[in-house]
């Protein structure tokens, strides 16, 4: 929940983000919760990969797959308490600034847990994270993740220009609106890794949740929505050096990875014209209210009584239209422009899990050529007859075969994660799509009625001019 | 009744007239083929009759003005390569759409002009304006060359710098003294209420254009595979596609009966200041000529003659204030009038097309979330 009692020099700016905060809940989620669990939906439909499961520390015990009630993380934005407010509540926020200048000022975010899974401490908690706190959670899973196939879902992105203006402290509108942006991305982001079976089991998950103090994370600069695309990118460019080409024998990962990059594209389409809808329904917003004045003028000084009113009231008509306009504008964007946003970025993710899987067969390819030359290796020797040398190439062998071993089945593994992971993430796309623009069309709905409600109002009193 | 006749250039505009009833008519039904530059010809023959200058000239209709729709349609013609075949053939529907409507709305402020002036008492008898009705053939009216232009221009000038000069008499007359302050605040306010409609319907068909892209590119969504939420975005590119007709919809009716009633009554406006400047001007005239009536007769020097150019002045100030009083209150009710069924008709555009959008909405909404 946000709600800034900064002063705002344009109040139509301020009534955009207030009214959208107000309504938080009904554009997140349910109810502005993110739900945290282990299984619910997920194991009907996932079947359990009959391979040897990873051996790594946070392999789901099998309690733990049971149904458990619902865990809600919430992301608020929070209270510096060196800086004080007057109408300090829990619901009152305040842009931090430190003992250094105004660029070492950041915001803190609070992060509010409600669980019952027993590998919590308590049953509700909160901390306060500030924004590289995420980055550093993602680096962190994804360092270790990636390399099992995993889709890690992407934080959002830094902004220097919208940080800096926040941090001057400037009482810009559009820095109210950043601070709102990224706490419902950040949100969004959050429920994403504590609703995935997989991550929520990862130790550094249960300590950005739990701990108290988190060690500042650093070498951020790399995430960065141009960071993060880079890291994509260089996955990307070691598969295509890749001397030996890939013998598919499913098709599978060939034809989704062509759809997931085909989706992308076509999401970065839709992407552009949202923002363009946006700015020209703020444009609208503008403009509206801008004539409603002219509108108002002109029925003053028109001398016939009747109407002149008539003109005050398509005055008043007009700005309720502009109030209209400002929060369809809201919901374009917080509800459309964002849903794509976050998409594009996680298509990115999961063409990065692809990436890996490639990775994972190159290793294996490459080991393969190794332990070839060993061999290789070994019978030049037989032939030369070197007895001491010939002990060490057949541990070198037996030590690569193992190698090959070992990466044929972690390919194996990763494929089948990869699998698993592309159809739950699929689900949840479709799932989070319905839902999301439903709830637009919905609030597109509500708009109408209301100007029906407008208009009908009007209807009369144009009619009583005489 | 006006008919558009679309030939080479847009200017070209038919008209016909049915059983008219006027009186000095040779026949009873009749059609010519006239050009805007005609129209101007006629407005511009009121305007220099000194007969008239008792009267409210109805305003000239505007010049039409494809200039936007021109430039979006080449733009249109450059980025044909980077669309879908749906896409181009969507948006050139869409401009041909703009471009007739703008087409229809020029035709539309043409028949206005005419019904104003056969519907003045006077004016319907004017020689001029049968002449622009009934001869059958080009009328040969050359557009005003550059000297013509520049007189008229200068004109202007002179006739704004007098106005203000006049402006500043205060009249004797309350009824002229408080048209003159109404008329002019009037005025001003109008033409700022008319120029910030055009930016508000701008910013709406803009927003609407948007949705069109929207609407294509969720359908390209939906066109990539048969899965459970391919088939929804199919769906709400439908409605999108629906619903962005109805904005564009709305923009246009906003356009007709707001937009374009603040422009006509900007110009009439404009038409009834000049008409008090008109009279300012031979309010001037007789008090000169009283002045030179006083000069001569203390010289006694052609005192018949200066009393019969004061008898002229005179009568000339009288016949124009009566006829102007006359005018003014016509113009206030005529506006009226004009404001209620505008206002009228505009609330019941705005609540149909409402309707319209929810009913779209419930029936979508109805669908998707009896799907999921």
């Amino acid at each position: 929940m946000l709600l800034v009692t900064k002063k705002f020099h344009n109040k139509s700016e301020f009534e955009f983000m207030k009214l959208f905060a107000a309504r938080n809940d009904s554009f997140l989620s349910a109810d502005a919760n993110v739900e945290l669990s282990t299984d619910k939906s997920g194991s009907s439909a996932r079947k359990e990969p009959s391979g040897p499961r990873h051996a790594s520390s946070f392999t789901p015990s099998p309690a733990a797959m049971q149904p458990t009630s619902l865990e809600q993380v919430q992301a608020t934005a929070e209270p510096n308490p060196l800086k004080t407010c007057e109408n300090l509540s829990t619901n009152c926020v305040m842009f931090l600034s430190s003992l250094g200048d105004g660029m070492n000022a950041y915001v803190a975010y609070k992060v509010s847990t409600r669980t019952s899974l027993p590998m919590f401490r308590s049953k509700v908690f909160s901390v306060r994270r500030r924004f590289s706190d995420f980055l550093g959670l993602y680096e962190k899973l994804s360092v270790k993740q990636s390399l099992h196939g995993c889709i890690i879902p992407p934080p959002p992105e830094k902004s220097v220009v919208g940080m800096t203006k926040v941090k001057v402290g400037m009482d810009d509108p559009s820095s109210v609106e950043f601070v709102e942006r990224r706490r419902a991305a950040l949100e969004r982001y959050l429920q994403r890794v504590v609703s995935h079976p997989s991550l929520l089991q990862d130790p550094d998950v249960r300590e950005f949740l739990e701990r108290e103090d988190l060690p500042r994370a650093v070498n951020t600069q790399a995430l960065s929505g141009a960071g993060f695309l880079k890291m994509i990118n260089k996955a990307s460019d070691a598969v295509n050096k890749m001397t030996i080409k890939m013998n598919e024998s499913d098709t599978w990962f060939e034809d989704k990875f062509q759809e997931v990059e085909n989706e992308e594209q076509q999401l970065r389409k839709l992407h552009v014209v949202v923002d363009s809808l946006v700015n020209h329904r703020k444009e609208l917003c503008g403009n509206t209210a801008v004539f409603a004045k002219s509108l108002a003028m002109l029925g003053n000084s028109e001398d016939n009584t009747a109407l002149s009113r008539a003109l005050s009231q398509l005055a008043e008509v007009e700005d309720k239209m502009e109030q209209l306009h400002q929060e369809q504008a809201a919901s374009d964007f917080f509800i459309f422009a964002e849903l794509l946003g976050d998409y594009i970025r996680l298509l990115g993710a999961v063409r990065g899990c692809f990436d890996q899987r490639m990775r994972a067969w190159q290793r294996w390819q490459e080991a393969q050529s190794t332990l070839q030359k060993k061999r290789e290796a070994e019978a030049k020797l037989l032939w030369a007859n070197k007895p001491d040398k010939l002990q060490q190439a057949k541990e070198e062998i037996t030590e690569w075969e193992a190698r090959v071993t070992q990466y044929e089945r972690d390919f194996d593994r990763i494929g089948m994660t990869v699998r698993k992971e592309v159809l739950r993430f699929e689900k949840e796309k479709a799932k989070d799509f319905k839902s999301q623009i439903i709830k637009y069309l919905e609030a597109m709905l509500q708009s109408q009625q209301r100007l029906i409600k407008f208009w009908e109002a009007f209807l009369p009193e144009a009619k009583a001019i005489a | 009744m006006m008919q558009e006749g679309l030939d080479d250039g847009p200017d070209f505009l038919s008209e016909e007239d049915r059983g008219s009833t006027l009186p000095n008519f040779k026949q009873n039904e009749f059609s010519v083929v006239r050009q805007h530059e005609e129209f101007i010809w006629l407005h511009d023959s009121f305007v220099e009759n000194e007969e008239y200058a008792g009267y409210i000239i109805p305003p000239a209709p505007p010049r039409p003005d494809f200039d936007a729709s021109r430039e979006k349609l080449q733009k249109l013609g450059e980025g044909e390569g980077s669309m879908t075949k749906e896409e181009f053939t969507k948006m050139k529907q869409e401009l041909e759409a703009e471009y007739l409507a703008i087409f229809k709305k020029t035709v539309a402020m043409h028949e206005v002009f005419l019904c104003r002036v056969a519907a003045h008492p006077v004016l319907r008898k004017d020689l001029n304006f049968h002449v622009f009705l009934e001869y059958n053939q080009d009328l040969s009216v050359r557009g005003k060359n550059k000297k013509e232009k520049l007189e008229d221009f200068f004109k202007n000038v002179v006739k704004s710098a007098d106005g203000v000069l006049v402006a500043g008499v205060k009249d004797v007359d309350d009824f002229f003294e408080h048209e003159k302050t109404f008329l002019l605040e009037y005025h001003n306010r109008v033409k700022d209420a008319s120029a910030k409609s055009d930016r508000m319907i701008r910013s709406h068909k803009n927003a609407a254009d948007d949705i069109n892209r929207i609407a294509s590119s969720l359908y390209t969504l939906g066109t990539q595979d048969s899965t459970d939420l391919c088939k929804f975005f199919l769906k709400v590119s439908e409605l999108f596609e629906k619903t962005r007709k109805i904005e564009a919809r709305i923009a246009a009716d906003e356009d007709l009966k707001l937009a374009d009633l603040l422009k006509y009554y900007l110009r009439e406006s404009q038409a009834a200041k000049d008409l008090l400047y008109r009279r300012s001007r031979a309010l001037v005239d007789y008090e000169n000529a009283n002045k030179a009536l006083d000069k001569a007769r203390a010289k006694n020097r052609d005192v018949l003659q200066a009393e019969t150019s004061q008898q002229l002045c005179c009568h000339k100030f009288e016949k124009i204030s009566e006829s102007a009083k006359q005018e003014l209150i016509d113009f206030k009710t005529r506006r009226v009038a004009a404001f209620r069924k505008n206002l009228v008709e505009l609330a019941e555009l705005e609540l149909k097309h409402a309707k319209g959008n929810l009913q779209l909405l419930q029936g979508c909404l109805g669908i998707l979330k009896g799907n999921t």
